[in-house]
């Protein structure tokens, strides 16, 4: 379906390229301007028709609170559709290589345009060509060469053309622009250093700016209709009865009028609305977990999340640019939304480090507490899509790899409440939970979070709603050694779980026989959140252990991107 | 901030604008313009900036990624030793190989876009950065050890086979006893 829309992009592109040219190459109103320019006319027009509607798309995939209101409100419209969405980045850099592709030859055919206009002027063409070039703007005559100064150095008068025309002053301008957006855009630089990315990249507005002026000099000129009317065909050949004989009235030409405005306006007040959207709200707890682990619990009015999805989050006591997405670790049912943050450079170190430093008190703030400075934190989203698949199946293996376990936190909570709640959306009746990672580091609030929740089914009597393994892919000797001395104890010495932690890799053929021999006749959901070799491996087993007979178990792999 | 070097940006547009140089030159001599001239020499000057520009430089902090098959030109930039090293020649080569392509119009932007490529390596050189090559690095090998070469001749010690045999009977007299039980499995 990307590839879809992609395509249909594209071919957009190429009928617009190929109607203006003919448009311009064949259009009788453009003989004369042919006759000066040649094809190259119509080789700058195409293009800039092009560009018009590329610089109309660009500013779309990045109003990300228009995309997550689409989102929202194409419920009906099916999963893939939204899914398309979260491909914005990708589409706007497209349109972007676009723009600059036809920059280059918008530019290149408006070389050539200028060169043989001042050529035109300076008579070194033909005697009509001549003729046309001294058509001047004054009386009841109207010009057609754009090009009206003859006592330059003849090699200097294209760039002063260029630089004393609005055409060209702003073609000139938005095209550095462009230059300097494209270099400082490269992933290198990008990575490396967002804020030079982040600070040129605002030059777009002298973009759009010169952009929307670029045509207002109206140099682009055609011949209109005279009162008697001037044939051309028979006309051409007789320069000197111009405006002698009533078939020949001298002919009049106009600029053509701007039209790129019309184009990219309405998407600059979209994007304009969109900046101006990005509320802030406060803080509302901030609990430290072991290993440098935030969670950072969030209120927002009107905030409404599901499951899976993140959001971007913004510290202005930290960057004012800066926003990072975090996927989100509550449940759709409770009242505020949590992410948990751990150490991963620079931005994530230093909010650890504002956090950390908040007196006690404020960390669990109360209705009357004034909000302070480093408090202060913007929130952009929810983004993603949901993974509501999750509540439809009966039996569910979830199988989170490393940093991938974090919606699944998500997931699990929604899941579990939905139960407690006897919410009829869900389907679920078991859960096999499969956590892989090399290290528990940095996630051992996931596993405070199953704890809590094998206590409170075991408490229910529920203890065999969820069966979780989790398998520690990097281990060493002393570790197994720590195991080995430990294995008689009741709960597992890395996670304080009941469960025990595995080392190595899931054998999955052997997970996959025991969900099946524990779920005869039931269909059985995958879901992944982890790298696509493991989505590979996990397709093949679930079509291997899947049954043609409709009795018994199915399984039904569900690559859904988090 | 400052974690970036402001070579590398410099470099991404010193790059660019060669390219465009180039091709500002390649249109002013094919479409024969006047001053035709100045758009040869902008062919020569855009292919040696891209030349020179090509080979990435190392970063002095975090990992360098190499623009595919620029070890020749890496070699080849190198040689110039402290011409190519310093980035104040550079910025002021960058500058004085422009300004021929401000008489022309077909070269004015390549003109322009070197000028800023030269102003960034100025305050690249200002700050301290300068040129080096990546360099695919040498393995070096640890020396091998001395006693690799002479592998033991002998089994370890053990106990004989009786006192070997799990006794769950007699644990005191037994050689020494499993803490995980052995089964093959």
């Amino acid at each position: 379906p990307w590839v879809c829309w992609q395509v249909v992009w594209m071919g957009i592109n190429i009928f617009l390229f190929v109607w203006f040219y003919l448009f311009y190459d064949l259009g009788p109103q453009f003989f004369y301007t042919r006759h000066l320019l040649g094809s190259a006319l119509a080789w700058a027009r195409a293009p800039a028709a092009v560009l018009n509607f590329n610089c109309l798309l660009i500013l779309l995939p990045v109003c990300r609170n228009l995309l997550s209101l689409i989102r929202g409100s194409f419920v009906c419209c099916g999963r893939t559709m939204r899914k398309q969405l979260d491909n914005n980045l990708s589409f706007h850099k497209l349109v972007a290589y676009m723009i600059a592709l036809m920059t280059a030859v918008h530019m290149i055919a408006h070389l050539l345009n200028v060169e043989w206009y001042n050529n035109s002027r300076q008579g070194v063409y033909d005697a009509l060509s001549t003729a046309l070039s001294n058509l001047e703007d004054a009386g009841n005559t109207t010009y057609l060469n754009p090009i009206r100064i003859t006592n330059l150095d003849p090699q200097q008068i294209p760039t002063y053309f260029v630089f004393t025309t609005i055409a060209g002053l702003t073609g000139v301008i938005i095209t550095l622009a462009l230059i300097l957006i494209i270099t400082s855009s490269m992933e290198v630089i990008r990575r490396s250093y967002f804020e030079v990315f982040w600070y040129t990249h605002h030059l777009f507005i002298i973009f759009f700016a010169g952009l929307v002026f670029h045509g207002a000099g109206r140099i682009v000129r055609s011949q209109t209709t005279t009162d008697p009317p001037h044939n051309f065909t028979f006309c051409k050949d007789r320069i000197e009865d111009w405006g002698r004989i009533p078939q020949c009235p001298v002919p009049q030409f106009a600029g053509g009028f701007p039209q790129t405005w019309m184009w990219v306006i309405g998407p600059m007040v979209l994007y304009l609305c969109e900046r101006l959207l990005r509320f802030i709200r406060y803080v509302q707890t901030i609990v430290m977990r072991p290993s440098k682990v935030l969670e950072l619990q969030l209120q927002k009015n009107g905030f409404k999340m599901e499951v899976g999805q993140y959001v971007f989050l913004n510290c202005p006591a930290i960057s004012q640019l800066e926003w990072h997405p975090f996927t989100m670790t509550s449940a759709p049912e409770e009242d505020f939304f949590s992410v948990h943050i751990r150490s991963a450079g620079d931005w994530t170190d230093k909010l650890i480090d504002i956090m950390q430093k908040l007196p006690e008190g404020l960390q669990s703030p109360t209705e009357n507490t004034a909000p302070e400075m480093p408090r202060q934190m913007g929130v952009d989203g929810p983004f993603g899509t949901a993974s509501e698949d999750v509540f439809d199946y009966e039996v569910a293996m979830l199988v989170g790899a490393g940093i991938g376990v974090t919606p699944f936190a998500s997931i699990l909570k929604s899941i579990w409440y939905k139960f407690k709640e006897s919410n009829p959306k869900l389907r679920t009746r078991k859960i096999y939970f499969y956590w892989l990672c090399r290290e528990t580091h940095a996630f051992e609030w996931f596993a405070d979070l199953l704890q809590v929740l094998e206590s409170e089914m075991e408490e229910r009597g529920m203890g065999d709603f969820l069966t979780y393994k989790l398998y520690l892919t990097r281990w060493d000797q002393s570790m197994a050694d720590h195991a080995k001395v430990h294995s008689d104890e009741d709960k597992d010495v890395v996670t304080g779980l009941r469960q025990k932690t595995y080392y190595g890799r899931p054998a999955w053929d052997k997970e996959f026989e025991q969900v099946r021999k524990e779920n005869p006749t039931s269909v059985v959901g995958t879901f992944l959140c982890g790298p696509e070799a493991l989505a590979e491996v996990l397709l093949k087993k679930c079509a291997k252990y899947s049954d043609v007979d409709p009795r018994k178990t199915k399984f039904y792999f569900n690559k859904e991107n988090f | 901030m400052g974690k970036i070097e402001w070579a590398m940006w410099a470099n991404e547009q010193a790059l660019a604008s060669g390219l465009i140089l180039l091709t500002g030159g390649i249109v002013g001599v094919a479409g024969q313009f006047r001053g035709w001239q100045f758009a040869a020499y902008a062919v020569a000057a855009g292919v040696f900036v891209c030349l020179l520009e090509y080979p990435r430089s190392k970063r002095s902090k975090g990992t360098s990624v190499e623009r595919t098959g620029q070890y020749c030109f890496t070699v080849c930039v190198k040689s110039f030793g402290p011409l190519t090293r310093n980035y104040y020649v550079r910025a002021f080569l960058h500058a004085a190989i422009c300004v021929p392509g401000g008489f022309m119009l077909a070269t004015v932007l390549g003109c322009v876009c070197l000028g800023i490529a030269s102003i960034i390596y100025f305050v690249a050189a200002i700050r301290g950065e300068h040129w080096e090559p990546i360099l695919p690095r040498k393995e070096s090998r640890m020396p091998v050890a001395e006693s690799i070469k002479n592998p033991p001749q002998n089994p370890p010690p053990r106990p004989p086979a009786e006192t070997r045999r799990k006794r769950v009977d007699d644990l005191e007299d037994a050689a020494y006893d499993n803490p995980i039980s052995v089964t093959d499995n």
